[in-house]
């Protein structure tokens, strides 16, 4: 599941999403455009990964998505429920404008998760400095 | 070929052809007879020349339009070289809080000065002849006033125009208070389209300044009703979503009833009851106070906060 | 074929797969982008057009799109047809509660898509299919009111 997304178009070619472990912090990117299917195999997967490496945040880089429907809403919902079962905490980072105000409109605020403006403060909110590398004891 | 048209003209109009002659030969005294009228001198009131200069500018073009025979024709283009000057003039009138109709009046009342003049370049101010040019001359200067109501208008219909694409930019600034905290003080009343620019601009400024802290001033909002108090928790609900934190302050007693009598639940949104209060809260939870700068003491105070 | 037609007049889509759904969605966005619609615009119809473009996959058992941009004068709007001939909706009340569902998201799939457009209409018959007619336009205010 690691590995860089291509640029092109994302419609039937294969798209893997990268999750990238930075010391004790999973940083997930989302880009483009989301399968149904891929975004619940996302959720597996991650749910997987926190387990297996004891992880005690992720953080999920949404700067690159310019849609989030209800489906999408619903499974980023799930892995943050899901990894807090598994003691981990989930920051959701960089929305875009355009993305809140629609998501907002259609109803879904998700009050169950915490939000960044962008990966830098998602780190900082989670105890990890990105700058000065000092980190949480 | 224009100078041929135009004695065309004269000839089959002779009044006219007179009129443009006097006013050729009167300028002088026309334009200083006009810089006593009110509309020349409330207009300049700085200098006496200076209304001298714009009554002889509009007696040449009152001559040009007559010496091509079109003294009923708005868009003779003898008048296109003193528009400009007859709107600002018009404009400048206005701005004293003189309506379209009392700068037609004073427009109108330039004629009788000139009416004077002609009347005494004959040597019968009452004989045909002599009726027959004041009667082009009264033409003449109706037009003229149709004209300068023409400007007035289209001035103003400009200015509404240019006053309501600005109220559009200016109606929301997104203002940086401090290091990641921005504010919206909102003016007037919200309605959907305005609350649309307002959360649109908020949500930008917030990602452009990295704004931990965006605080909705509604001190200038007349009224709150249950729309904009929807909109307002719909900017707060965006704004969180991408990771600030946002401040309704603003919020007057009597629009706090309000909000309690709608039974309205802004129970989520966290308010302050003004500017001040809400970036001194935005302030303290970036760990910054601010104090008096007196003595070394109190300053020493505040940096262990 | 898809794309032949785009330009011109109405283009039909098929939905069948997440594949397709994905495919709606950038189509949708690009026609509207094509028409002048700001970004936050877009964002709302494209969303829209998943909610709804889903709801023909998963509950519908499938169907197609119809995308027909529209000229009124100043402004452009776009319409979205979504057609299936799958069971229906029973109770349609319901349907357009938020929170009501009868899949597996969150129920806000109708209602949710209603208030990201500015024309929403539904026409279902029980065991015949369900039509959902969606239309968006460029400017905030629709070109049937006046602008104040």
């Amino acid at each position: 599941m690691t590995g860089f997304a291509g640029h092109g178009p994302a419609v039937g070619h294969g798209f893997t999403v990268p999750v990238l472990q930075l010391g004790d912090v999973l940083l997930v990117t989302l880009q483009g455009e989301l399968h149904d299917g891929m975004a619940e195999q996302l959720q597996e997967d991650i749910t997987a990964r926190i387990s297996n490496t004891r992880v005690s945040g992720v953080v999920i880089d949404i700067s690159g998505v310019e849609i989030v429907d209800s489906f999408l809403g619903r499974v980023l919902a799930e892995i943050a429920a899901g990894a807090k079962l598994l003691a981990a905490r989930t920051v959701l980072a960089g929305m875009r404008p355009a993305v809140a105000i629609t998501l907002v409109e259609l109803g879904l605020t998700l009050p169950g998760l915490r939000t960044a403006l962008d990966v830098e403060r998602a780190m900082e909110l989670l105890g990890v400095t990105t700058r000065r590398g000092e980190g949480s004891p | 070929m224009q100078v041929s048209v135009s004695e065309e003209n004269a000839e089959r109009e002779p009044a006219a052809h007179q009129v443009s002659a006097f006013l050729e030969r009167r300028r002088e005294q026309i334009a200083q007879r006009w810089a006593d009228a009110a509309l020349f001198r409330t207009v300049f009131t700085v200098s006496r020349d200076e209304a001298v200069e714009a009554g002889r500018a509009v007696t040449a073009a009152l001559a040009a339009v007559a010496a091509t025979g079109r003294l009923d024709d708005l868009r003779a283009p003898g008048f296109e070289a003193v528009r400009d000057q007859l709107g600002r003039m018009a404009a400048s009138r206005a701005r004293t809080g003189m309506d379209l109709d009392g700068v037609a009046g004073e427009v109108a009342a330039l004629r009788e000065p000139v009416t004077e003049l002609l009347r005494a370049e004959f040597p019968e101010p009452y004989a045909p002849e002599a009726q027959e040019a004041v009667l082009a001359l009264t033409v003449l200067m109706g037009t003229l006033r149709l004209v300068v109501m023409e400007t007035t208008v289209s001035a103003g219909e400009e200015l509404i125009a240019r006053q309501r694409e600005q109220l559009h930019e200016v109606a929301t600034p997104v203002i940086k208070l401090w290091e990641s905290t921005v504010a919206v003080p909102l003016i007037g009343t919200l309605d959907s389209a305005r609350s649309q620019v307002v959360m649109e601009s908020l949500l930008d400024a917030i990602v452009a300044e990295r704004a931990r802290y965006a605080i909705l001033d509604i001190t200038g909002v007349p009224t709150v009703d249950s729309l904009v108090a929807q909109h307002l928790m719909k900017t707060v609900a965006a704004a969180r979503l991408m990771g600030a934190e946002c401040i309704v302050s603003g919020i007057r007693p009597a629009i706090a009833q309000t909000i309690v009598h709608l039974g309205i639940d802004l129970g989520t949104v966290l308010t302050r009851s003004s500017l001040a209060d809400a970036l001194a809260y935005a302030l303290s939870e970036q760990g910054v106070e601010i104090a008096p700068l007196r003595a070394a003491g109190a300053t020493a105070d505040a940096g262990t906060r | 074929m898809m794309q032949a037609s785009r330009h011109a007049g109405p283009a039909d889509l098929p939905i069948g797969s997440d594949a397709d759904l994905a495919w709606v969605r950038q189509q949708v966005r690009q026609a509207a982008a094509e028409l002048g619609f700001g970004l936050v615009q877009q964002t709302k119809l494209v969303t829209a057009a998943s909610e709804l473009a889903r709801n023909t996959l998963v509950h519908g058992g499938g169907g197609h799109v119809r995308i027909t941009p529209l000229d009124a004068g100043s402004t452009h709007g776009l319409r979205l047809d979504f057609v299936d001939t799958g069971p229906g909706i029973r109770d349609l009340d319901q349907a357009l509660t938020d929170g009501y569902t009868s899949g597996g998201g969150l129920g806000l799939g109708l209602s949710g898509a209603k208030r990201l457009v500015q024309e929403f209409e539904v026409d279902s018959r029980p065991g015949e299919g369900t039509t959902v007619t969606v239309t968006a336009w460029a400017t905030v205010v629709p070109p049937s009111r006046t602008v104040p």
